[in-house]
């Protein structure tokens, strides 16, 4: 009963620090719903209305057609007409439009007769990505133009894959951020908050006096942590409720499935922020360490942003020893695929092991005394 | 109550303690007097099982401060020397937190703690770090007192709190004595001794002595008068000079000038005009304790010298 007592007085008084600190709300509150709007809405890989400049010297019933086309997609919206072909370097230069297309005199009776394609696709490479999801785009729209006013050209044409995204049917690319985006938030809360509070008892003076307390360090850390653990399902919760309502990324697998691995990554990550905490004396230092060493690795090398098969081998055999990484795998497929855990149990056990192993490191570095 | 034997602790180079060995009794309000630097936190944290002695043993209640530490924290009241309350919570707040995690109420033990929280009552509900200086060590007294410890270890609780909150510290100091708590305080302030039962003299991990504040101001030997004059800096440089000087220090508005046998103060006085300080008032005086710390300190720079 006293213990139950104790526990819950260092639980409301952790959640009053962080009420009444306007910078750890922030942190707590405002990161994740910032990081998920913006990773959902503005830093998209998808193509929404890029502005395209047409010069049009055949005016024909197909420049006319495809045109339409292009501009009915929704991928592309017309920025200007052209009048002569020097116009396309200077267009570029003003750096307004991203892609010119440029239709031949005779367009359409060349196209009929079956003399071949007197089109040219300009795109501005400077950001080499986009322009490549550019034309892509532009192609598949002419070319099905070309195959809906031609059949009989489709069999001498080289047979062209039809390809089939799974799990992702859009290539939305909110489905891989919202597990990124998770991974890094629950890294924040869990590891970074962690260290940074209990790093702040020390600053303060109070953890002298607690442990001269008959309360074991172990109590201390585990009422210090539990609150953060709170916050970081709850933080975990509403990102998933946010893509699942809001980008309507599909949750297939089991939903408590989900939270089972959740709280094993938070786990993870709590056992990090107490390692950390241990190691360092100021509330300035832990962030350092957190920032530097935690969520910088978890954006860069768990795969998140940047794929890990086409890392150099060192990197590669780094993300190994990334949380995230195991995590991310793990998301994917309970959100995306929908399978079950004998699909992942792989990463399932890395994760728990590490953190077995972290949370075992940490509570044996925990001290009784101030040495 | 508290037994220190022997005790040496070095922080790197820094010799913190040298072989410091001191007892308080039950229900003693002892006093470690000393100035900045002196070691007396270092005591304290060995005392109150946060540091490991190099060498040397220290006991609590009985209890190995090493080995038995976890009973001496169940019966300790820890005040640490610098302000270790939860700044953003509030006055009722943080007593009602320490009153959880030693595994009490605030109610259990009002009775002990009243005469220091009656004077907090009116903030309860202001913020810790919005507390003047003497509240919050008024504050953190409540906390450390608040599971009725045996033992209440205070490392300089008055340090920069103003006079008047620092008498009415001492006066709670002197009640709670009376409760039956055995308590050692530290404090660089040497007026403070004259209401410890015992004080020990601390100086560079050392203890220059130990006794009740009396008996250290009888063992002071030396004749001592306090000379005043216009100018004080030429006065204490003229006095130092004086060949019949044992010692010369500032104290407050005057310089007291200790000498090994009585002085004949009309010799002095011409001594004095004759340089430059004409019409300077001489008066003998009985020693206080930091007269006799000085004579202590005196003594020991010429022993090694």
């Amino acid at each position: 009963m006293k213990s139950a007592n104790r526990f819950f007085s260092f639980v409301k008084k952790e959640l009053l620090h962080i009420l009444r600190d306007k910078r750890t709300l922030l942190i707590l509150f405002g990161i994740p719903i910032a990081q998920v709007v913006l990773f959902g809405f503005a830093i998209t890989n998808d193509l929404n209305n890029a502005p395209i400049s047409i010069l049009d010297r055949a005016h024909d019933q197909g420049s006319r057609e495809i045109t339409e086309r292009l501009l009915s997609s929704g991928y592309f919206t017309l920025l200007d007409n052209l009048d002569h072909p020097p116009d396309i370097e200077a267009a570029f230069r003003k750096g307004k439009a991203k892609l010119i297309i440029e239709y031949g005199p005779d367009f359409y009776q060349q196209l009929m007769k079956g003399r071949g394609l007197n089109l040219f696709l300009a795109a501005d490479a400077s950001d080499p990505n986009m322009a490549n999801l550019l034309v892509n785009y532009a192609s598949a729209i002419i070319n099905k133009y070309i195959l809906e006013k031609l059949p009989a050209m489709a069999n001498q044409r080289r047979i062209q894959p039809e390809v089939k995204m799974y799990f992702n049917p859009s290539m939305k690319s909110v489905f891989m951020f919202v597990p990124g985006v998770m991974s890094v938030i629950l890294m924040l809360v869990s590891a970074m908050m962690t260290s940074i509070s209990i790093a702040r008892e020390k600053e303060q003076g109070t953890m002298e006096v607690l442990m001269v307390s008959p309360v074991k360090p172990v109590q201390i850390i585990l009422a210090k942590v539990f609150p953060y653990l709170l916050l970081s399902l709850v933080n975990a919760a509403s990102i998933v409720a946010l893509a699942y309502f809001v980008f309507g990324m599909p949750v297939q697998g089991s939903l408590f499935l989900l939270g089972l691995e959740v709280m094993l990554f938070i786990l993870t990550s709590l056992g990090l922020g107490i390692l950390i905490s241990t190691l360092v004396s100021t509330q300035q230092t832990a962030m350092m360490i957190s920032l530097i060493a935690l969520m910088l690795p978890t954006i860069i090398l768990s795969g998140f942003i940047f794929p890990i098969e086409n890392m150099p081998r060192l990197l590669q055999i780094l993300t190994y020893i990334i949380p995230a990484r195991w995590f991310l795998v793990i998301i994917k497929d309970i959100m995306l695929k929908g399978v079950g855990i004998a699909f992942f149990w792989k990463e399932t056990l890395i994760l728990a092991a590490m953190c077995l192993l972290l949370l075992g490191i940490s509570i044996k570095k925990l001290k009784v005394r101030l040495e | 109550m508290i037994k220190a034997e022997n005790i040496s602790k070095s922080f790197g180079l820094v010799k913190a303690l040298h072989s410091v060995s001191l007892t308080v009794k039950e229900n003693e309000l002892f006093g470690l007097i000393g100035p900045d630097g002196a070691g007396k936190s270092t005591l304290f944290r060995i005392l109150a099982t946060l540091l490991i002695p190099d060498q040397g043993k220290a006991s609590v209640i009985g209890y190995d401060t090493i080995k038995n530490y976890r009973q001496i924290r169940m019966l300790l009241g820890y005040m640490p020397g610098r302000f270790s309350l939860y700044p953003d919570l509030t006055v009722e707040e943080n007593l009602a937190f320490y009153a959880s995690v030693f595994g009490t109420s605030v109610r259990q033990h009002y009775q002990l703690i009243e005469p220091v929280y009656k004077q907090l009552e009116p903030f309860r509900n202001r913020r810790a770090a919005q507390l003047s200086g003497g509240m919050k060590q008024k504050l953190a007294l409540s906390c450390a007192l608040i599971h009725r410890p045996k033992i209440l270890l205070l490392d300089e609780p008055t340090t920069g709190v103003d006079a008047v909150s620092r008498k009415e510290f001492w006066e709670l100091l002197s009640g709670i004595r009376q409760a039956g708590i055995t308590i050692l305080v530290s404090t660089p302030y040497m007026d403070e001794a004259n209401l410890c039962d015992r004080i020990a003299l601390f100086q560079d991990g050392q203890i220059l002595s130990i006794d009740t504040p009396a008996n250290i101001v009888a063992d002071y030997e030396l004749h001592l008068c306090a000379v005043k004059a216009p100018d004080k800096y030429l006065l204490l440089k003229t006095l130092r000079s004086w060949p019949n000087t044992y010692s010369a220090y500032p104290f407050g508005d005057a310089v007291h000038l200790s000498t090994t046998y009585k002085i004949n103060n009309n010799e002095l006085k011409q001594y004095l005009t004759h340089h430059a300080l004409p019409g300077s008032q001489i008066m003998s005086i009985n020693a206080g304790i930091e007269d006799r710390f000085l004579e202590l300190l005196h003594q020991k720079t010429l022993t090694h010298a």
